[in-house]
């Protein structure tokens, strides 16, 4: 891909805003359109769109394999993490409304946190399965 | 406060561990990590079961909300009892896995064995938990896929084409059980159990509501390997590394046939399912056939593994003969055998790991004049075998004795010969192993090979030994399966 | 407005078989996958027409409108489509290796290099 110059700008112009809009759909999820998996998807998209222009190289010094495995588990580990925290305050499994004083606001951040620990694991695994696939093969050449 | 949340904490342990399993990296840690986590699931499942035989049925509403619009986990006697299962095998698996894991998957890989192993009993302890039509398929797929993955984990490349098509079949029946849910959410509005029980009869008669009920049974039916459905199987088990085999021929069906159990008598009701729509005069013929043809096609593997796997398919042709005979003796016999095969399958397989660690092959001829050389090994082969078979004081003969009670209850006494017939066909193919093993000479090429360590020895006799002390003391197992075939069958009275 | 009927319906049957006879068909690995997508689409079409609710706009507050879709049947539709992609992902890795320990996709040929299949 060294040679196609008008990719390699569109794309370093374009995953800015990608990884951007993805952010906006995490975040904007709880009240509009949007949520953890879209997001997840969109901003890995960003990854791969990079490791496809400039080689999976590159990408995996952006994103250490090591780090998006870490991530995976990190992710889960918060959604399960927030679960525990409603019986820890004396709710049930995945109550939101306890992580507050008030539970309009206790929902707020419950949805916010579980989203983004969905966000999290959804992005990593899907650069994961994107490594895995482009990087298969080339070990043996 | 605990206690109040004992149905989360039993899903919700192996799910925060398998995520910490990928943390911690190294093969040690993870292995202490997941069999901390499974001791601490098996307890929870032992404190479950206590209060609901003190307290009667409990209600877990998850996030707070009131079902029927949350998701519920209820638990009665009937899945306490399976959760009981899953994790005392689980229990008693992991500390197998050490050294078998050691030996059957790359080391760098072994963390994330755990954590498929930990998601893998997630998804089952959580299919039995639950009180949600929707909940279970999405537990069901978390088990299904880590299965997939653990099976494909075996040395052999066989396994990636079992584990292959077990995906494909497994697919198909997971999604066939999603159509039931959906075509029953349609006509109802609703996805918990107990409000479709009380709104299924307003729409019993329509067409929606009957092909729901197919798919559903259909679905299922894969997932449980009921014959002829099982065609995953027998390569699934063959292949697989050995603590995957013993866990999931010990687990995944059983969770399958318990959800079978919910659908035909608490979500539809036994006089939907058996008077309406007669569901036995299909399934009862299969289950005969599964008894009688899958026996036969044991006798002649060659591989002990796929020997039992067709052994397995034969066992759960007990179950089902048991349940569509919808009474509740029938139901109790289904039950039991659900509790007492875990133990004889969970055994034998544990045994099988054993000689292929030390042998590195679990082909009938490689294993000639094995008992001289580890006879512990062997001496639980064939205990395991003689419950298999169905030799009293196991627990083998007390599920076939309650069976074959259930069918004289209702006149069938060919049903009993075809019983008896199918324990010989047993008979057959376990002595094969035990001819080859005790009387046969040593191959003079055999390699020089020892008694399995204590670590795997230790486990392998802990399900055996409990083979024996079931099959002695039946107040618990065949107590509560009557009492919870009781439930089943009366709830919907 | 005109009545769509019963038309996703069919589009659901006519999707559903078709890719259920892909899977069953087909000794291509890879084109046992997409029938399997294929199929599972068919499910996800299945629930969102359950939810469709004439005139009824998507489920968004807002002060203008009083009826909506109903939002349970996308919900758990996102969950069966996260499954279907994981379904995927896991086939597609599990061919890479059967074809990296066997030099083929073909499902016979497959079986014809290891018979006890």
């Amino acid at each position: 891909m060294r040679h196609h110059l008008v990719l390699r700008v569109v794309a370093k112009l374009l995953i800015p805003f990608i990884l951007v809009f993805a952010l906006y759909v995490q975040f904007h999820g709880d009240y509009g359109p949007g949520g953890g998996f879209q997001a997840g998807v969109i901003f890995a998209a960003g990854f791969i769109l990079y490791g496809l222009i400039f080689g999976l190289d590159q990408v995996k010094k952006v994103a250490p394999p090591v780090l998006i495995e870490i991530l995976i588990a990190a992710g889960l580990l918060l959604y399960a993490a927030v679960g525990v925290a409603g019986i820890l305050l004396g709710s049930t499994y995945l109550d939101y409304d306890v992580l507050r004083q008030d539970p309009v606001a206790g929902q707020h951040l419950g949805i916010l946190l579980i989203e983004f620990g969905v966000g999290t694991t959804v992005a990593a695994v899907m650069i994961t399965i994107f490594y895995n696939f482009a990087g298969r093969g080339r070990e043996d050449r | 406060m605990i206690a109040d949340h004992l149905p989360a904490l039993q899903v919700v342990i192996p799910l925060l561990a398998a995520p910490l399993c990928v943390l911690l990296r190294w093969p040690g840690p993870a292995w202490a990590l997941a069999t901390a986590a499974s001791w601490a699931t098996f307890g929870v499942a032992v404190l479950l079961l206590i209060a609901v035989l003190e307290q009667g049925v409990l209600s877990y509403h998850l996030g707070g909300w009131e079902p029927p619009w949350g998701i519920e986990y209820r638990i009665d006697l009937a899945n306490a009892f399976v959760l009981l299962i899953v994790a005392a095998i689980s229990a008693v698996v992991l500390p197998f896995a050490r050294r078998s894991v050691a030996v059957e998957i790359p080391e760098d890989k072994a963390y994330l064995f755990y954590c498929m192993y930990l998601l893998c009993l997630t998804g089952l302890l959580g299919i039995a938990a639950t009180g949600d039509a929707f909940n279970v398929f999405v537990f069901l797929e978390i088990s299904s896929l880590s299965s997939y993955v653990l099976i494909s984990l075996g040395k052999d490349r066989r396994a990636l084409t079992a584990a292959f098509q077990y995906l494909i079949m497994g697919t198909i029946g997971a999604t066939f059980y999603l159509i039931g849910v959906g075509l029953l959410y349609a006509m109802t509005g609703t996805l918990n159990m107990v409000d479709l029980a009380q709104r299924i009869p307003a729409v019993a008669d329509t067409r929606t509501v009957q092909a729901a009920f197919a798919f559903l049974v259909i679905g299922i039916g894969v997932k449980a390997a009921a014959f002829p459905l099982h065609l995953w199987l027998p390569n699934a088990y063959c292949y697989a590394p050995s603590v995957v085999t013993a866990f999931l021929a010990a687990t995944a069906t059983k969770v399958s046939i318990y959800v079978a159990l919910r659908i035909l008598f608490t979500v539809f009701g036994p006089a939907f399912s058996f008077e309406t729509l007669e569901i036995d005069i299909v399934t009862v013929p299969f289950a005969l056939i599964a008894m009688l043809l899958a026996s036969t096609v044991a006798i002649f593997q060659t591989n002990v593994k796929r020997l039992l796997a067709y052994s397995s398919v034969a066992q759960i042709g007990y179950m089902v003969l048991g349940i569509s005979l919808g009474t509740v003796t029938g139901v109790t016999a289904g039950i039991v055998h659900l509790f007492n095969h875990a133990m004889i399958k969970g055994g034998l397989f544990l045994a099988l790991g054993c000689v292929f660690l030390t042998l590195g092959s679990v082909q009938l001829r490689d294993m000639a004049g094995l008992a001289r050389r580890m006879p512990w090994t062997m001496a639980a082969f064939v205990i395991g075998g003689l419950s298999l078979i169905g030799v009293p004081l196991t627990t083998g003969f007390i599920s076939k004795w309650v069976l074959i009670q259930a069918t004289l209850e209702k006149g069938l006494w060919y049903f009993a010969v075809l019983i008896l017939a199918s324990s010989l066909l047993a008979v057959v193919y376990v002595w094969r192993v035990v001819e080859a093993a005790y009387f046969r000479p040593v191959p003079e090429s055999a390699a020089e090979v020892s008694e399995a360590p204590l670590a795997l020895l230790v486990p392998t006799w802990l399900l055996i030994l409990a083979n024996v002390y079931f099959g002695v003391d039946t107040s618990l197992t065949l107590g509560v399966a009557r009492r919870a075939a009781e439930t089943l069958l009366g709830a919907a009275a | 407005m005109i009545e769509p009927g019963l038309y996703n319906y069919w589009i659901v049957v006519i999707l559903m078989m078709a890719g259920f006879f892909i899977v069953m068909s087909h000794g291509n690995l890879v084109k046992k996958i997409v029938g399997l997508n294929i199929f599972q689409t068919s499910v996800f079409i299945l629930y969102i027409s359950l939810s469709k609710v004439s005139d009824a706009t998507a489920p968004i507050l807002d002060e203008a409108y009083s009826e909506y879709s109903n939002p349970l049947p996308h919900v758990l539709i996102l969950t069966a489509i996260v499954v279907g992609v994981a379904t995927s992902a896991l086939g597609l890795a599990l061919i890479v290796r059967i074809r990296e320990a066997y030099g083929t996709v073909e499902e016979d040929e497959v079986i014809a290099q290891d018979p006890d299949l």
